[in-house]
Protein backbone atom coordinates (compact mmCIF):
# COMPACT_ATOMS: atom_id res chain seq x y z
CA UNK A 1 0.00 0.00 0.00
CA UNK A 2 1.44 3.41 -1.02
CA UNK A 3 0.01 6.65 -1.44
CA UNK A 4 1.38 7.09 -4.44
CA UNK A 5 -0.58 3.45 -6.10
CA UNK A 6 -3.05 4.03 -9.50
CA UNK A 7 -6.19 2.06 -8.96
CA UNK A 8 -7.83 0.77 -12.09
CA UNK A 9 -11.42 -0.63 -11.98
CA UNK A 10 -11.67 -2.84 -14.30
CA UNK A 11 -14.95 -4.33 -16.27
CA UNK A 12 -16.35 -7.39 -17.56
CA UNK A 13 -18.49 -7.25 -21.34
CA UNK A 14 -19.96 -10.82 -22.50
CA UNK A 15 -17.78 -12.64 -20.19
CA UNK A 16 -14.15 -11.11 -20.45
CA UNK A 17 -12.44 -8.23 -19.23
CA UNK A 18 -13.11 -5.34 -21.74
CA UNK A 19 -10.79 -3.49 -24.14
CA UNK A 20 -11.00 -0.17 -22.13
CA UNK A 21 -10.26 -2.07 -18.97
CA UNK A 22 -6.80 -2.56 -20.85
CA UNK A 23 -6.46 0.98 -22.19
CA UNK A 24 -7.17 1.38 -18.11
CA UNK A 25 -4.45 -0.55 -17.69
CA UNK A 26 -2.44 1.24 -20.04
CA UNK A 27 -3.39 4.83 -18.22
CA UNK A 28 -2.46 3.86 -14.91
CA UNK A 29 0.88 2.50 -15.34
CA UNK A 30 1.67 5.37 -17.26
CA UNK A 31 0.85 7.25 -13.98
CA UNK A 32 2.49 4.57 -12.26
CA UNK A 33 5.63 5.03 -13.34
CA UNK A 34 5.71 8.86 -12.57
CA UNK A 35 4.69 8.20 -8.76
CA UNK A 36 6.77 4.89 -8.24
CA UNK A 37 3.70 3.59 -7.01
CA UNK A 38 2.24 -0.28 -8.11
CA UNK A 39 -0.90 -0.20 -10.43
CA UNK A 40 -3.83 -2.11 -8.37
CA UNK A 41 -6.35 -3.38 -10.62
CA UNK A 42 -10.07 -3.73 -8.86
CA UNK A 43 -12.10 -6.35 -10.07
CA UNK A 44 -15.89 -6.76 -8.82
CA UNK A 45 -18.13 -9.60 -9.42
CA UNK A 46 -18.41 -13.48 -8.51
CA UNK A 47 -15.44 -14.52 -10.36
CA UNK A 48 -12.83 -12.71 -10.10
CA UNK A 49 -10.11 -14.83 -10.23
CA UNK A 50 -11.18 -16.28 -13.89
CA UNK A 51 -10.23 -12.87 -14.79
CA UNK A 52 -7.03 -12.62 -13.22
CA UNK A 53 -4.64 -13.83 -16.12
CA UNK A 54 -5.92 -11.17 -18.32
CA UNK A 55 -5.24 -8.37 -15.63
CA UNK A 56 -1.70 -9.66 -14.68
CA UNK A 57 -0.44 -6.23 -15.98
CA UNK A 58 -1.27 -5.17 -12.73
CA UNK A 59 1.07 -5.04 -9.52
CA UNK A 60 -1.68 -5.85 -7.51
CA UNK A 61 -5.19 -7.95 -8.23
CA UNK A 62 -7.55 -7.10 -6.07
CA UNK A 63 -11.00 -8.99 -6.29
CA UNK A 64 -14.07 -8.43 -4.22
CA UNK A 65 -16.46 -12.01 -4.91
CA UNK A 66 -20.05 -11.74 -3.88
CA UNK A 67 -23.37 -12.51 -5.22
CA UNK A 68 -24.45 -9.33 -5.15
CA UNK A 69 -21.91 -8.22 -8.20
CA UNK A 70 -22.94 -10.74 -10.55
CA UNK A 71 -24.39 -7.75 -12.06
CA UNK A 72 -24.19 -4.34 -11.90
CA UNK A 73 -25.71 -2.75 -8.38
CA UNK A 74 -24.82 0.39 -7.30
CA UNK A 75 -24.56 0.11 -3.78
CA UNK A 76 -22.81 -3.40 -3.65
CA UNK A 77 -20.24 -1.77 -6.37
CA UNK A 78 -19.90 1.49 -4.15
CA UNK A 79 -19.47 -0.18 -0.89
CA UNK A 80 -16.76 -2.60 -2.75
CA UNK A 81 -14.75 0.37 -4.29
CA UNK A 82 -15.14 2.26 -0.76
CA UNK A 83 -13.71 -0.35 1.11
CA UNK A 84 -10.87 -0.93 -1.31
CA UNK A 85 -10.03 3.03 -1.69
CA UNK A 86 -9.97 3.37 1.94
CA UNK A 87 -7.77 0.26 2.76
CA UNK A 88 -5.42 1.11 -0.16
CA UNK A 89 -5.49 4.94 -0.57
CA UNK A 90 -4.42 5.11 -3.93
CA UNK A 91 -3.42 8.47 -5.33
CA UNK A 92 -5.40 8.32 -8.15
CA UNK A 93 -8.27 5.90 -8.97
CA UNK A 94 -8.79 5.93 -12.88
CA UNK A 95 -12.63 4.49 -14.51
CA UNK A 96 -13.55 3.87 -17.75
CA UNK A 97 -16.07 6.38 -19.30
CA UNK A 98 -18.40 3.26 -19.31
CA UNK A 99 -22.48 3.13 -18.87
CA UNK A 100 -21.03 1.83 -15.00
CA UNK A 101 -17.57 4.19 -14.84
CA UNK A 102 -19.48 7.35 -15.29
CA UNK A 103 -22.25 6.55 -12.72
CA UNK A 104 -19.41 5.14 -10.28
CA UNK A 105 -16.71 7.58 -10.42
CA UNK A 106 -18.72 10.67 -9.43
CA UNK A 107 -20.60 8.86 -7.03
CA UNK A 108 -17.77 7.33 -5.42
CA UNK A 109 -15.55 10.71 -5.69
CA UNK A 110 -19.15 11.99 -3.52
CA UNK A 111 -18.65 9.69 -0.52
CA UNK A 112 -15.22 10.16 -0.38
CA UNK A 113 -15.55 13.92 -0.84
CA UNK A 114 -12.51 13.64 -3.50
CA UNK A 115 -12.15 15.09 -6.96
CA UNK A 116 -13.91 14.21 -10.21
CA UNK A 117 -12.91 14.79 -13.46
CA UNK A 118 -14.58 13.16 -16.33
CA UNK A 119 -13.49 12.94 -20.44
CA UNK A 120 -9.96 12.52 -19.92
CA UNK A 121 -7.32 12.42 -22.95
CA UNK A 122 -3.91 12.87 -20.99
CA UNK A 123 -2.64 13.18 -17.63
CA UNK A 124 0.75 14.68 -16.56
CA UNK A 125 1.43 13.99 -12.75
CA UNK A 126 4.15 14.67 -9.98
CA UNK A 127 4.85 14.63 -6.11
CA UNK A 128 2.64 17.78 -5.62
CA UNK A 129 -0.32 17.90 -8.39
CA UNK A 130 -2.42 15.63 -10.82
CA UNK A 131 -3.25 17.37 -14.06
CA UNK A 132 -5.68 16.10 -16.67
CA UNK A 133 -6.09 16.91 -20.17
CA UNK A 134 -9.78 16.96 -20.99
CA UNK A 135 -12.82 16.72 -24.09
CA UNK A 136 -15.05 19.66 -23.03
CA UNK A 137 -17.51 20.98 -25.12
CA UNK A 138 -18.22 17.45 -26.96
CA UNK A 139 -14.53 17.68 -27.87
CA UNK A 140 -14.54 21.69 -29.23
CA UNK A 141 -12.64 22.77 -26.53
CA UNK A 142 -9.75 21.03 -24.01
CA UNK A 143 -9.57 21.98 -20.85
CA UNK A 144 -6.60 21.41 -18.43
CA UNK A 145 -8.05 20.38 -15.01
CA UNK A 146 -5.48 20.11 -11.80
CA UNK A 147 -5.66 18.89 -8.54
CA UNK A 148 -3.80 18.47 -5.46
CA UNK A 149 -6.20 16.03 -3.92
CA UNK A 150 -5.59 12.65 -2.88
CA UNK A 151 -7.39 10.21 -3.90
CA UNK A 152 -8.43 11.69 -7.26
CA UNK A 153 -11.35 9.62 -9.34
CA UNK A 154 -10.99 10.10 -13.17
CA UNK A 155 -13.09 8.63 -15.96
CA UNK A 156 -11.00 8.40 -19.46
CA UNK A 157 -11.86 8.51 -23.14
CA UNK A 158 -11.62 5.14 -25.18
CA UNK A 159 -8.81 5.10 -27.29
CA UNK A 160 -6.87 7.87 -25.18
CA UNK A 161 -4.41 5.50 -23.64
CA UNK A 162 -2.66 2.58 -25.74
CA UNK A 163 -3.57 -0.77 -23.96
CA UNK A 164 -1.03 -2.08 -21.58
CA UNK A 165 0.66 -5.42 -22.55
CA UNK A 166 -0.72 -8.47 -20.42
CA UNK A 167 2.48 -10.05 -19.00
CA UNK A 168 3.25 -9.23 -15.65
CA UNK A 169 3.22 -10.70 -12.08
CA UNK A 170 0.51 -9.48 -10.36
CA UNK A 171 -0.22 -10.80 -7.07
CA UNK A 172 -3.67 -11.83 -6.86
CA UNK A 173 -5.65 -10.90 -3.05
CA UNK A 174 -9.09 -10.98 -2.54
CA UNK A 175 -10.40 -7.76 0.09
CA UNK A 176 -13.29 -9.31 2.37
CA UNK A 177 -16.22 -6.59 2.16
CA UNK A 178 -19.45 -6.93 3.86
CA UNK A 179 -22.24 -6.00 1.23
CA UNK A 180 -25.89 -4.95 1.10
CA UNK A 181 -27.74 -5.23 -2.00
CA UNK A 182 -29.44 -1.45 -1.61
CA UNK A 183 -32.66 -0.06 -3.66
CA UNK A 184 -31.72 -0.32 -6.94
CA UNK A 185 -30.91 -3.89 -8.32
CA UNK A 186 -30.18 -5.69 -11.05
CA UNK A 187 -33.25 -8.02 -12.62
CA UNK A 188 -32.42 -8.76 -16.20
CA UNK A 189 -29.93 -8.05 -19.48
CA UNK A 190 -32.34 -7.28 -22.43
CA UNK A 191 -30.27 -7.72 -25.73
CA UNK A 192 -30.74 -5.36 -28.48
CA UNK A 193 -33.66 -6.07 -30.65
CA UNK A 194 -32.99 -9.11 -33.63
CA UNK A 195 -34.41 -8.58 -37.25
CA UNK A 196 -33.15 -5.43 -37.81
CA UNK A 197 -29.45 -5.20 -40.31
CA UNK A 198 -25.81 -5.80 -38.22
CA UNK A 199 -24.35 -2.66 -38.99
CA UNK A 200 -20.95 -4.07 -37.26
CA UNK A 201 -20.92 -6.12 -40.64
CA UNK A 202 -21.65 -3.50 -43.09
CA UNK A 203 -18.49 -2.33 -45.71
CA UNK A 204 -20.13 0.90 -46.55
CA UNK A 205 -22.24 2.76 -43.77
CA UNK A 206 -23.55 6.27 -44.85
CA UNK A 207 -24.09 7.67 -40.99
CA UNK A 208 -26.40 10.41 -40.00
CA UNK A 209 -26.08 13.27 -36.80
CA UNK A 210 -27.73 16.12 -36.23
CA UNK A 211 -27.04 17.99 -39.52
CA UNK A 212 -30.02 15.77 -41.38
CA UNK A 213 -32.37 18.45 -39.09
CA UNK A 214 -35.73 16.90 -40.12
CA UNK A 215 -36.80 12.99 -40.24
CA UNK A 216 -38.08 14.01 -43.82
CA UNK A 217 -34.42 14.18 -44.77
CA UNK A 218 -33.49 10.84 -44.34
CA UNK A 219 -34.65 9.79 -47.16
CA UNK A 220 -31.96 11.49 -49.08
CA UNK A 221 -29.07 9.28 -46.66
CA UNK A 222 -31.02 6.87 -47.19
CA UNK A 223 -30.55 6.91 -51.14
CA UNK A 224 -26.76 7.67 -50.79
CA UNK A 225 -26.62 4.47 -48.94
CA UNK A 226 -28.37 2.26 -51.76
CA UNK A 227 -25.91 4.30 -54.79
CA UNK A 228 -22.92 2.81 -52.23
CA UNK A 229 -24.42 -0.44 -51.77
CA UNK A 230 -24.24 0.30 -48.08
CA UNK A 231 -26.35 0.86 -44.94
CA UNK A 232 -27.71 3.33 -42.81
CA UNK A 233 -26.36 4.33 -39.76
CA UNK A 234 -26.47 7.46 -37.10
CA UNK A 235 -25.36 9.18 -34.07
CA UNK A 236 -27.68 9.17 -30.91
CA UNK A 237 -29.60 12.05 -31.11
CA UNK A 238 -31.22 10.65 -34.64
CA UNK A 239 -31.73 7.50 -32.41
CA UNK A 240 -32.98 9.72 -29.15
CA UNK A 241 -34.81 11.27 -32.02
CA UNK A 242 -36.61 7.64 -32.81
CA UNK A 243 -35.72 8.22 -36.44
CA UNK A 244 -33.94 4.52 -36.31
CA UNK A 245 -33.45 1.76 -33.88
CA UNK A 246 -31.44 1.46 -31.45
CA UNK A 247 -29.31 -1.33 -33.41
CA UNK A 248 -28.39 1.30 -36.10
CA UNK A 249 -26.74 3.73 -33.21
CA UNK A 250 -23.20 4.31 -33.53
CA UNK A 251 -20.77 4.89 -30.38
CA UNK A 252 -19.93 4.36 -26.87
CA UNK A 253 -23.45 2.78 -25.71
CA UNK A 254 -24.32 1.96 -29.34
CA UNK A 255 -22.36 -0.65 -32.23
CA UNK A 256 -18.53 -0.59 -32.61
CA UNK A 257 -17.98 -0.44 -36.37
CA UNK A 258 -15.07 -1.12 -38.74
CA UNK A 259 -16.27 -0.86 -42.24
CA UNK A 260 -14.23 -0.18 -45.46
CA UNK A 261 -16.24 3.57 -45.48
CA UNK A 262 -17.63 5.36 -43.21
CA UNK A 263 -19.68 8.49 -44.48
CA UNK A 264 -20.58 10.98 -41.87
CA UNK A 265 -23.63 13.13 -42.23
CA UNK A 266 -24.07 16.14 -40.26
CA UNK A 267 -22.04 14.26 -37.33
CA UNK A 268 -19.96 16.58 -34.89
CA UNK A 269 -17.83 14.09 -33.71
CA UNK A 270 -18.57 13.93 -30.16
CA UNK A 271 -15.51 11.31 -28.31
CA UNK A 272 -18.31 8.89 -27.87
CA UNK A 273 -19.64 8.67 -31.23
CA UNK A 274 -15.72 8.33 -32.44
CA UNK A 275 -15.35 5.33 -30.17
CA UNK A 276 -17.65 3.68 -32.26
CA UNK A 277 -16.28 4.13 -35.52
CA UNK A 278 -12.19 4.71 -35.08
CA UNK A 279 -11.71 1.68 -36.57
CA UNK A 280 -13.44 2.26 -39.98
CA UNK A 281 -10.69 2.57 -42.98
CA UNK A 282 -11.75 5.24 -44.81
CA UNK A 283 -13.81 8.13 -43.24
CA UNK A 284 -15.13 10.97 -45.17
CA UNK A 285 -16.94 13.31 -43.61
CA UNK A 286 -19.51 16.43 -44.30
CA UNK A 287 -20.52 19.27 -42.03
CA UNK A 288 -20.85 22.89 -42.36
CA UNK A 289 -18.68 24.02 -39.05
CA UNK A 290 -15.51 23.67 -39.98
CA UNK A 291 -14.89 23.15 -36.24
CA UNK A 292 -16.44 20.06 -35.83
CA UNK A 293 -14.20 17.31 -34.13
CA UNK A 294 -15.41 15.00 -36.77
CA UNK A 295 -12.83 16.51 -39.09
CA UNK A 296 -9.99 15.38 -36.82
CA UNK A 297 -11.17 11.74 -37.47
CA UNK A 298 -11.79 11.75 -40.77
CA UNK A 299 -9.32 11.58 -44.09
CA UNK A 300 -11.47 13.70 -45.86
CA UNK A 301 -13.75 16.65 -44.88
CA UNK A 302 -15.83 18.53 -47.07
CA UNK A 303 -17.43 21.62 -45.43
CA UNK A 304 -20.99 21.76 -47.08
CA UNK A 305 -24.50 21.65 -46.29
CA UNK A 306 -25.58 17.87 -45.99
CA UNK A 307 -28.74 18.33 -47.85
CA UNK A 308 -26.93 20.13 -50.91
CA UNK A 309 -24.08 18.08 -50.93
CA UNK A 310 -25.59 14.71 -50.38
CA UNK A 311 -27.91 14.74 -53.56
CA UNK A 312 -24.98 15.60 -55.87
CA UNK A 313 -22.94 12.64 -54.60
CA UNK A 314 -25.68 10.53 -54.93
CA UNK A 315 -25.66 11.33 -58.56
CA UNK A 316 -22.34 11.53 -59.12
CA UNK A 317 -21.88 8.09 -57.89
CA UNK A 318 -24.45 6.48 -59.98
CA UNK A 319 -23.19 8.04 -63.11
CA UNK A 320 -19.40 6.75 -61.97
CA UNK A 321 -21.12 3.26 -61.67
CA UNK A 322 -22.62 3.44 -64.89
CA UNK A 323 -18.84 4.59 -66.80
CA UNK A 324 -17.10 2.21 -64.69
CA UNK B 1 -45.97 10.11 -7.22
CA UNK B 2 -43.68 13.17 -6.50
CA UNK B 3 -41.15 13.23 -9.48
CA UNK B 4 -38.92 16.76 -9.73
CA UNK B 5 -36.32 17.21 -12.76
CA UNK B 6 -33.58 18.85 -12.98
CA UNK B 7 -33.24 21.61 -16.34
CA UNK B 8 -29.66 22.81 -17.00
CA UNK B 9 -29.08 25.80 -19.08
CA UNK B 10 -25.56 24.90 -21.29
CA UNK B 11 -23.73 26.57 -24.04
CA UNK B 12 -24.87 26.32 -27.08
CA UNK B 13 -23.00 24.55 -29.82
CA UNK B 14 -24.12 25.88 -32.84
CA UNK B 15 -22.06 29.15 -31.76
CA UNK B 16 -18.56 30.11 -31.57
CA UNK B 17 -17.16 29.77 -27.87
CA UNK B 18 -14.98 32.21 -26.53
CA UNK B 19 -12.75 31.93 -23.81
CA UNK B 20 -12.45 34.66 -20.90
CA UNK B 21 -8.81 36.78 -21.10
CA UNK B 22 -6.74 34.24 -18.89
CA UNK B 23 -8.44 31.24 -20.67
CA UNK B 24 -9.67 29.52 -17.83
CA UNK B 25 -13.65 29.51 -18.47
CA UNK B 26 -15.71 29.89 -21.41
CA UNK B 27 -16.81 33.54 -22.01
CA UNK B 28 -20.51 32.91 -20.83
CA UNK B 29 -21.59 36.81 -21.47
CA UNK B 30 -20.89 35.66 -25.38
CA UNK B 31 -22.36 32.21 -25.56
CA UNK B 32 -25.60 31.46 -26.36
CA UNK B 33 -27.85 28.74 -24.34
CA UNK B 34 -30.30 26.45 -24.50
CA UNK B 35 -31.77 23.54 -22.32
CA UNK B 36 -29.27 20.20 -21.79
CA UNK B 37 -30.13 17.76 -23.75
CA UNK B 38 -30.34 14.81 -21.73
CA UNK B 39 -32.10 16.99 -18.90
CA UNK B 40 -35.19 17.38 -21.93
CA UNK B 41 -34.81 13.69 -22.45
CA UNK B 42 -35.64 13.69 -18.33
CA UNK B 43 -38.74 16.25 -18.54
CA UNK B 44 -40.31 14.14 -21.22
CA UNK B 45 -39.34 10.99 -19.37
CA UNK B 46 -41.12 12.82 -16.16
CA UNK B 47 -44.16 13.92 -18.47
CA UNK B 48 -44.68 9.72 -19.66
CA UNK B 49 -44.46 8.93 -16.58
CA UNK B 50 -46.89 11.52 -15.12
CA UNK B 51 -49.55 10.30 -18.37
CA UNK B 52 -49.26 6.93 -17.08
CA UNK B 53 -51.26 8.43 -13.79
CA UNK B 54 -48.92 7.74 -11.52
CA UNK B 55 -47.25 10.84 -10.64
CA UNK B 56 -47.25 14.81 -10.47
CA UNK B 57 -44.15 16.93 -11.99
CA UNK B 58 -42.05 19.56 -10.60
CA UNK B 59 -39.02 21.35 -12.42
CA UNK B 60 -36.21 22.92 -10.65
CA UNK B 61 -33.59 25.42 -12.38
CA UNK B 62 -30.94 27.41 -11.63
CA UNK B 63 -32.19 31.64 -12.89
CA UNK B 64 -29.53 31.42 -15.63
CA UNK B 65 -28.78 31.77 -19.66
CA UNK B 66 -32.16 31.40 -21.26
CA UNK B 67 -33.66 29.86 -18.44
CA UNK B 68 -37.37 31.35 -19.14
CA UNK B 69 -38.06 30.20 -22.39
CA UNK B 70 -37.19 26.31 -21.44
CA UNK B 71 -39.50 26.86 -18.32
CA UNK B 72 -42.16 28.41 -19.99
CA UNK B 73 -41.94 25.22 -22.55
CA UNK B 74 -42.15 23.29 -19.38
CA UNK B 75 -45.17 24.90 -18.11
CA UNK B 76 -46.60 24.58 -21.66
CA UNK B 77 -46.21 20.91 -21.72
CA UNK B 78 -47.94 20.27 -18.68
CA UNK B 79 -45.71 20.50 -15.40
CA UNK B 80 -47.68 21.63 -12.36
CA UNK B 81 -44.89 23.62 -10.35
CA UNK B 82 -41.71 25.39 -11.47
CA UNK B 83 -39.11 26.22 -9.12
CA UNK B 84 -36.34 28.91 -9.80
CA UNK B 85 -33.09 28.89 -7.83
CA UNK B 86 -31.48 32.95 -7.29
CA UNK B 87 -28.37 32.93 -9.25
CA UNK B 88 -27.26 36.88 -10.11
CA UNK B 89 -23.44 35.61 -11.56
CA UNK B 90 -22.92 35.40 -15.24
CA UNK B 91 -20.94 32.30 -14.93
CA UNK B 92 -22.93 29.05 -13.97
CA UNK B 93 -22.60 27.43 -10.92
CA UNK B 94 -19.71 24.94 -10.23
CA UNK B 95 -20.24 21.58 -9.62
CA UNK B 96 -20.29 21.49 -6.05
CA UNK B 97 -21.85 24.53 -5.65
CA UNK B 98 -24.96 23.05 -8.09
CA UNK B 99 -24.93 20.43 -5.87
CA UNK B 100 -25.58 22.06 -2.38
CA UNK B 101 -27.85 24.58 -3.69
CA UNK B 102 -29.39 21.79 -5.72
CA UNK B 103 -30.32 19.25 -2.99
CA UNK B 104 -31.01 22.06 -0.20
CA UNK B 105 -34.02 22.91 -2.74
CA UNK B 106 -34.98 19.09 -3.46
CA UNK B 107 -35.05 18.19 0.29
CA UNK B 108 -37.75 21.03 0.63
CA UNK B 109 -39.86 19.66 -2.03
CA UNK B 110 -39.81 16.08 -0.79
CA UNK B 111 -39.51 14.11 -4.03
CA UNK B 112 -39.97 10.34 -4.58
CA UNK B 113 -38.38 10.63 -7.81
CA UNK B 114 -35.71 12.76 -9.47
CA UNK B 115 -35.07 13.14 -13.24
CA UNK B 116 -32.05 14.77 -14.55
CA UNK B 117 -29.90 14.25 -17.61
CA UNK B 118 -26.82 12.08 -16.89
CA UNK B 119 -24.63 14.11 -19.12
CA UNK B 120 -23.87 17.86 -19.60
CA UNK B 121 -21.42 18.84 -22.43
CA UNK B 122 -19.85 21.67 -20.09
CA UNK B 123 -19.86 19.30 -16.98
CA UNK B 124 -16.21 18.66 -16.72
CA UNK B 125 -16.61 16.90 -12.87
CA UNK B 126 -18.53 14.04 -13.94
CA UNK B 127 -22.48 13.60 -13.59
CA UNK B 128 -24.38 15.92 -11.20
CA UNK B 129 -27.10 13.59 -10.83
CA UNK B 130 -25.35 10.70 -8.96
CA UNK B 131 -23.48 14.10 -6.83
CA UNK B 132 -26.82 15.00 -5.84
CA UNK B 133 -27.92 11.47 -4.83
CA UNK B 134 -25.16 11.34 -2.70
CA UNK B 135 -25.97 14.94 -1.11
CA UNK B 136 -30.08 13.59 -0.76
CA UNK B 137 -28.44 10.21 0.66
CA UNK B 138 -30.52 8.62 -2.34
CA UNK B 139 -29.44 5.90 -4.68
CA UNK B 140 -28.46 6.82 -8.09
CA UNK B 141 -28.76 4.68 -11.52
CA UNK B 142 -27.21 6.73 -14.55
CA UNK B 143 -27.29 6.28 -18.72
CA UNK B 144 -30.96 5.37 -18.31
CA UNK B 145 -33.17 5.21 -21.41
CA UNK B 146 -36.83 4.62 -20.44
CA UNK B 147 -38.65 3.92 -17.15
CA UNK B 148 -41.36 1.92 -16.27
CA UNK B 149 -43.88 2.37 -13.31
CA UNK B 150 -45.48 0.11 -11.78
CA UNK B 151 -48.21 -1.11 -9.75
CA UNK B 152 -46.23 -0.84 -6.24
CA UNK B 153 -46.19 3.53 -5.98
CA UNK B 154 -42.87 3.06 -4.87
CA UNK B 155 -40.92 1.20 -7.14
CA UNK B 156 -39.93 1.78 -10.85
CA UNK B 157 -38.47 -0.25 -13.91
CA UNK B 158 -35.44 1.68 -15.06
CA UNK B 159 -33.46 0.52 -18.01
CA UNK B 160 -29.89 1.14 -18.72
CA UNK B 161 -28.33 1.30 -21.60
CA UNK B 162 -25.40 -1.14 -22.54
CA UNK B 163 -23.10 -1.21 -25.54
CA UNK B 164 -24.34 -3.40 -28.44
CA UNK B 165 -27.90 -1.95 -27.71
CA UNK B 166 -28.37 -3.82 -24.98
CA UNK B 167 -30.73 -2.15 -22.10
CA UNK B 168 -30.67 -3.93 -18.89
CA UNK B 169 -33.69 -3.60 -16.43
CA UNK B 170 -33.33 -2.61 -13.04
CA UNK B 171 -36.14 -2.58 -10.13
CA UNK B 172 -35.98 1.06 -8.73
CA UNK B 173 -37.54 1.19 -4.63
CA UNK B 174 -38.12 4.64 -4.35
CA UNK B 175 -37.05 7.57 -3.06
CA UNK B 176 -33.84 7.66 -6.02
CA UNK B 177 -32.55 9.49 -8.69
CA UNK B 178 -32.14 8.42 -12.36
CA UNK B 179 -29.73 9.82 -14.59
CA UNK B 180 -31.71 9.91 -18.11
CA UNK B 181 -29.86 10.00 -21.24
CA UNK B 182 -33.36 9.79 -23.07
CA UNK B 183 -36.62 9.22 -22.68
CA UNK B 184 -39.18 6.54 -23.89
CA UNK B 185 -39.97 9.00 -26.49
CA UNK B 186 -38.58 12.08 -28.31
CA UNK B 187 -39.23 15.08 -26.74
CA UNK B 188 -42.87 16.60 -27.42
CA UNK B 189 -43.57 19.14 -29.55
CA UNK B 190 -45.31 22.45 -27.90
CA UNK B 191 -47.08 24.93 -30.22
CA UNK B 192 -45.46 28.52 -30.03
CA UNK B 193 -49.46 29.41 -29.20
CA UNK B 194 -49.08 27.55 -25.93
CA UNK B 195 -46.03 28.91 -25.00
CA UNK B 196 -47.30 32.01 -25.28
CA UNK B 197 -50.11 31.18 -23.47
CA UNK B 198 -48.18 29.79 -20.29
CA UNK B 199 -45.88 33.56 -20.67
CA UNK B 200 -49.00 34.77 -19.18
CA UNK B 201 -50.13 32.32 -17.13
CA UNK B 202 -46.99 30.43 -15.15
CA UNK B 203 -45.90 31.17 -12.14
CA UNK B 204 -42.74 30.67 -10.73
CA UNK B 205 -41.22 29.89 -7.10
CA UNK B 206 -38.24 31.34 -5.62
CA UNK B 207 -36.54 28.63 -3.48
CA UNK B 208 -34.71 29.77 -0.50
CA UNK B 209 -31.03 28.22 -1.57
CA UNK B 210 -28.24 30.89 -0.93
CA UNK B 211 -25.07 31.10 -3.18
CA UNK B 212 -22.19 29.63 -1.70
CA UNK B 213 -18.48 29.66 -2.34
CA UNK B 214 -17.05 27.07 -3.97
CA UNK B 215 -14.83 24.72 -2.00
CA UNK B 216 -14.17 22.65 -5.04
CA UNK B 217 -10.53 20.74 -5.14
CA UNK B 218 -10.25 20.68 -9.10
CA UNK B 219 -9.32 24.37 -10.83
CA UNK B 220 -9.13 24.76 -14.23
CA UNK B 221 -5.70 25.97 -15.58
CA UNK B 222 -6.60 26.20 -19.28
CA UNK B 223 -9.60 26.04 -21.89
CA UNK B 224 -8.28 25.44 -25.50
CA UNK B 225 -8.56 24.52 -28.97
CA UNK B 226 -7.81 21.27 -29.59
CA UNK B 227 -4.53 20.78 -31.25
CA UNK B 228 -5.81 19.96 -34.62
CA UNK B 229 -2.95 17.08 -35.75
CA UNK B 230 -3.29 16.24 -39.32
CA UNK B 231 -6.88 16.35 -39.69
CA UNK B 232 -8.88 15.60 -42.54
CA UNK B 233 -7.97 16.93 -46.12
CA UNK B 234 -10.28 19.12 -47.36
CA UNK B 235 -12.10 18.74 -50.40
CA UNK B 236 -13.36 21.89 -51.56
CA UNK B 237 -15.66 23.53 -54.48
CA UNK B 238 -18.92 23.46 -55.75
CA UNK B 239 -21.15 20.44 -54.68
CA UNK B 240 -20.75 18.94 -58.01
CA UNK B 241 -17.32 19.31 -58.02
CA UNK B 242 -16.91 18.00 -54.28
CA UNK B 243 -18.98 15.02 -55.62
CA UNK B 244 -17.48 14.17 -58.71
CA UNK B 245 -13.93 14.13 -56.11
CA UNK B 246 -15.18 11.83 -53.80
CA UNK B 247 -16.86 9.73 -56.41
CA UNK B 248 -13.65 9.32 -57.89
CA UNK B 249 -11.54 8.73 -54.61
CA UNK B 250 -13.82 5.68 -53.47
CA UNK B 251 -13.13 4.18 -57.45
CA UNK B 252 -9.27 4.61 -56.47
CA UNK B 253 -10.22 3.00 -53.12
CA UNK B 254 -11.75 0.21 -54.68
CA UNK B 255 -15.23 1.11 -52.50
CA UNK B 256 -17.22 2.17 -55.20
CA UNK B 257 -16.93 -0.90 -58.60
Amino acid sequence: MSQQDVMLVAEVEGGTISDSTMELMGAARHLAERTGGDVLAAILGTDGSSHAMRLAGADRILIVDDPLLAGYAPQPFLEALEAIVDRERPRVVVFASSTLGLDLAPSLAAKLQAPCIGNCRAFAIDQNSFKATCSFCAGKLMVEAETEASPTLVNVLPGAFHPAEQDGRGTVESVPVALGAGAICFEEMLPADAGDIDITQQDVLVSVGRGIQQEDNMEVAEELAEALEGALCASRPIVDQGWLPATRQVGKSGMIVKPRLYLALGISGAPEHVEGMAGAELTIAVNTDPEAPIFETADFGIELDVMDFVPELTEALKRKKVAH
Amino acid sequence: MKIVVVLRQVPDLIEPLETNANETALNYEEAGFLVNESDEHALEQALLMAEAGAAEVAVVAFDFGDVETTLFAAAAKGVERIVTIAWDDSDPPLADVATVMLAETLKSLEPDCVLIGCQAHDELEGALGAKLAVALDMPYLGVVRGVECSQDDNVLSAFKEFPGAAKARFSVRLPAVLGILAADQPPRYVPVSRIRAAMKSAQFDEAEAEPIASRTAVRVNRIFLPDKGDGATMLEGSEQEVAEQIADILIEKGVLT
